[in-house]
């Protein structure tokens, strides 16, 4: 499913002395399938943005079209669940959300107020806890005696458990460690690979958002003043300073070496991996050459 | 969430009425709750309003405040005045019609009771629009001081509320991500039947807890860690400073009270 | 040297009574120079945090002691030995006691009963030593979770500690925080050479430290200078943490085979390298 946000603006407290605009005539189309990074300083307008993709906000002007429901400005909207369905958030530190007294009972919270029956809910709960990582037995306990890595594998798998199209990630790894790190953010990169789950990443991460994203979005001041494809946007590394943000560590590195070698690598790569091939290529095409 | 909270808030500034020693400011609006008592005709009442509206012009602060901390008691004055208008039954009859009759000292006594709340709504108003919520705190633990050779715990009171406002934002805005991230999950507390309502309020009050626990939990220990054992041997950082102001302020309710004993009838 | 800080054969068990438990801490034992910077590295539940807490007297060892500048730590004398040490905590709402900045960094000065003119001159200097003197009447709530970090370094550095101690103090923040908080620590041991211990699972601020303390299951698995933790290599990977930038990209190059001289730390160092041994003919 896609998402499109048409000259959105949005203010808090509109109205009174109190105003505060968040987003300033904010365009954005996410195709379908797509794994698209918002990526911006605190305070940039990313979170308000966030929340427009599933109608939790309504823009003050402009129009957010959500496959093939559109919510403009100023207009009541009656019944947003089918929106909410479609369009699952996992916030910062989901594991805050958790309230059930089992694992289980919260994890078919979210698809049984859409209307799943518990029967049909259980299942999935059985198959997305094995997904996250944790073991069926955790279906039973109390989500409060997890530690905290657990608590977030759960409520991830509360969010996924509603079969959503489109999953919006607000900072997934939050507070996790390197190894916990890691595994989340490629629990949910094979899903957007195998499920086709178009996915949005909300992040100051500049390393994730080159490894995983194939398109990206930087917002600065409620503007979004830049998209375009990863390869696209960290070519650009004069216009990121000016939003104070950094290269992801690879293409810096990249940077680094090119200076000293005196010439550009074939191509700009967004992973270790990516680049370590790109060398040993370039040293074997060298050495067949001479 | 918080913007819907306008009364009952701070407006930084630096009138006269902000500079004030909280201590002088809470003295004069308790005296003040007092002496509106005094009030009993029309020339006492005009004193009053002339009085408020002094202070109110003194504080500098934008009527939209005052007239937002009214919304919540409107009812409550719309309601008196109506009562007093219908049960009181003296003096000359003045408008009739079916079953109504208004007699005079009824109107009367209906638009003194609607200054009566108008002024103390605007005075505690300007007390709170004025001064910072700690230091309300501060002044209230200076002058309850006294209490504590009755065992009154006035240093844990205070360092209670203090902590309490400091975590007022906090828990607002912590309220605010849970309530979205239920609504996320098709729960919503806002919208649908009272019944929906309803089942909506434990996905959203249980987090709220855990959290406000962990906090308190975090707090405590970096309270203890930072060497907090009560109050005995506590210096303090808050000064209160007295100044030739507050004395003029409290001179000024002597004033008023005694122009209100002669007026009065 | 001075030690300020030692732990000998410290064990500690949330559950006392239940000896099949895993205990928190066990048999962990390391000292720490004044002036040093240690880090204390592992994985979350690896028994960084309970160590934090033996430090600060919260918690008490089953067996061991803690002696914190020559003193055995005790219920008698516990509060002066917090009075020498200063801690960061890992979520910066939950220790901002204050109603604005120069309340909270005024805080532990109240409980210490410092006199008022010698509080007023106290806070403002750790302000600027935090450069947040600009924030003196700034409530909690209008600041960033960095600077509000900063301000709880403040509220430790008033104190004028002989150790500070930071227990995941930048996890919570995003990267613009975190080498906001991690640039003034680097200027602080500059300028007046405290001692710092520092928790973490941030390679950054791991990498800064002079001693790395590696912890895995509640005992202590390594201990060394940086370089000679990353060598482990491997090692760190499997039990949960991450090899810097530099080392990372090294061993997919020799796994590409790509002729390299060595282990690089830096990222200089591995360009260099590549150079030499490579490119440069």
């Amino acid at each position: 499913m896609d998402i499109e946000l048409q000259k959105v603006s949005f203010a808090y407290a509109p109205g009174t002395p109190f105003e505060k605009r968040a987003l300033f005539d904010v365009d954005l189309a996410i195709p379908s399938d797509s794994y698209q990074a918002i990526i911006g300083h605190t305070g940039s307008g990313k979170s308000t943005i966030l929340q427009h993709l599933n109608a939790l906000l309504k823009p003050t002007e402009g129009s957010v079209r959500i496959g093939d429901r559109t919510i403009h400005a100023g207009k009541k909207e009656n019944d947003l669940r089918p929106v909410r369905q479609k369009v699952g958030i996992v916030f910062q530190f989901p594991e805050h959300q958790l309230f059930e007294e089992t694992v289980l009972k919260d994890i078919i919270f979210g698809p049984m107020n859409f209307g799943v029956s518990e029967e049909e809910a259980i299942n999935r709960a059985h198959t997305l806890i094995k997904l996250v990582g944790l073991p069926e037995s955790v279906l039973e306990k109390s989500p409060f005696d997890l530690s905290g890595g657990q608590m977030r594998r759960v409520a991830i798998a509360g969010v996924l458990a509603m079969e959503p199209e489109v999953i919006v990630l607000d900072e997934p790894t939050a507070g996790l460690d390197p190894r916990g790190r890691t595994e989340i953010m490629e629990l949910f990169y094979r899903l957007h690979r195998e499920r086709h789950l178009t996915t949005i990443l909300v992040t100051h991460s500049m390393e994730d958002a080159a490894r995983y994203a194939d398109r990206i979005a930087i917002m600065h001041e409620g503007h979004c003043v830049l998209t375009g494809t990863p390869e696209e946007i960290f070519s650009n590394a004069e216009e990121l300073v000016n939003y104070r943000l950094e290269l992801p560590h690879v293409v810096r590195f990249q940077h680094q070496l090119e200076q000293k070698m005196g010439r550009k690598l074939p191509k700009l790569c967004l992973t270790e991996e990516e680049l370590a091939k790109t060398i040993a290529q370039l040293l074997r095409e060298e050495r067949d050459g001479q | 969430m918080m913007d819907k909270m306008i009364f009952g808030r701070f407006i930084p500034g630096d009138s006269f009425v902000h500079r004030l020693d909280p201590r002088s400011k809470l003295i004069f609006v308790f005296a003040f709750i007092i002496v509106v008592f005094l009030a009993n005709n029309t020339p006492t009442y005009i004193v009053l309003l002339a009085f408020t509206l002094l202070v109110i012009l003194m504080s500098r602060i934008k009527l939209y405040f005052l007239i937002n901390g009214l919304k919540p008691i409107i009812i409550l004055m719309v309601f008196t005045f109506l009562l007093h208008i219908f049960f009181t039954k003296e003096g000359p009859l003045i408008f009739e019609w079916k079953f109504i009759h208004i007699y005079e000292q009824g109107l009367r006594q209906g638009i003194y009771i609607s200054i009566r709340f108008l002024v103390l709504v605007f005075v505690t108003s300007i007390l709170t629009l004025t001064t910072s919520p700690i230091s309300i705190t501060d002044g209230m633990e200076v002058l309850l001081g006294p209490l504590k050779k009755f065992k009154l715990p006035v240093h844990e009171l205070a360092l209670m509320m203090s902590i309490s406002l400091r975590f007022i934002p906090t828990l607002m805005d912590e309220t605010d991500k849970i309530m979205k991230a239920q609504m996320a999950r098709g729960s919503d507390i806002t919208t649908g039947p009272i019944k929906d309502r309803i089942k909506a309020v434990v996905p959203l009050l249980v987090p709220l807890f855990v959290s406000a626990f962990k906090r308190a939990e975090d707090l405590a220990t970096a309270m203890e860690v930072r060497g907090y054992r009560g109050g005995e041997g506590r210096t303090r950082y808050r000064q209160l400073k007295w100044s030739i102001e507050d004395t003029v302020a409290l001179l000024s309710i002597v004033v008023i009270t005694a122009i209100l004993v002669y007026l009065r009838s | 040297m001075h030690e300020i800080l030692s732990l000998n054969h410290v064990t500690f068990t949330y559950a006392p009574e239940e000896p099949t438990v895993k205990k928190a801490v066990e048999d962990v034992s390391f000292h720490v120079e004044e002036g040093e910077w240690i880090a204390i590295v592992g994985h979350n539940g690896s028994g960084k945090s309970t160590i934090a807490r033996l430090i600060s007297g919260l918690l008490f060892p089953q067996s061991g002691t803690v002696n914190v500048l020559g003193q055995t730590l005790s219920e008698e004398n516990l509060w002066e030995s917090r009075s020498q040490i200063g801690m960061v905590f890992q979520n910066p709402d939950n220790q901002f006691v204050g109603a604005t900045v120069q309340d909270d960094v005024a805080f532990a000065l109240e409980n210490n009963g410092v006199p008022y003119e010698d509080m007023v001159e106290r806070v403002h200097e750790a302000l600027k030593q935090v450069k947040m003197d600009d924030f003196l009447n700034h409530e909690p709530q209008h600041l960033s979770g960095g600077q509000k970090q900063r301000v709880a370094i403040a509220g430790a550095l008033a104190l004028r500690p002989r150790l500070l101690i930071l227990d995941e103090a930048t996890s919570m923040l995003d990267p613009q925080g975190r080498q906001e908080v991690l640039s003034v620590v680097r200027d602080l041991r500059e300028k007046t050479g405290l001692t710092v211990l520092s928790i973490t699972h941030d390679l950054e601020e791991a990498v800064m430290a002079d001693r790395l303390l590696f912890m895995n299951g509640g005992k202590k698995y390594a201990e060394g200078t940086p370089s000679e933790i990353f060598a482990l290599g491997d090692q760190l990977i499997e039990l949960g943490l991450d090899l810097p930038f530099a080392m990372k990209l090294t061993k997919l190059l020799q796994a590409e085979s790509v002729q390299l001289q060595g282990e690089n730390m830096t990222e200089e160092q591995l360009v260099n390298d590549l150079w030499t041994s490579n490119f440069k003919k």
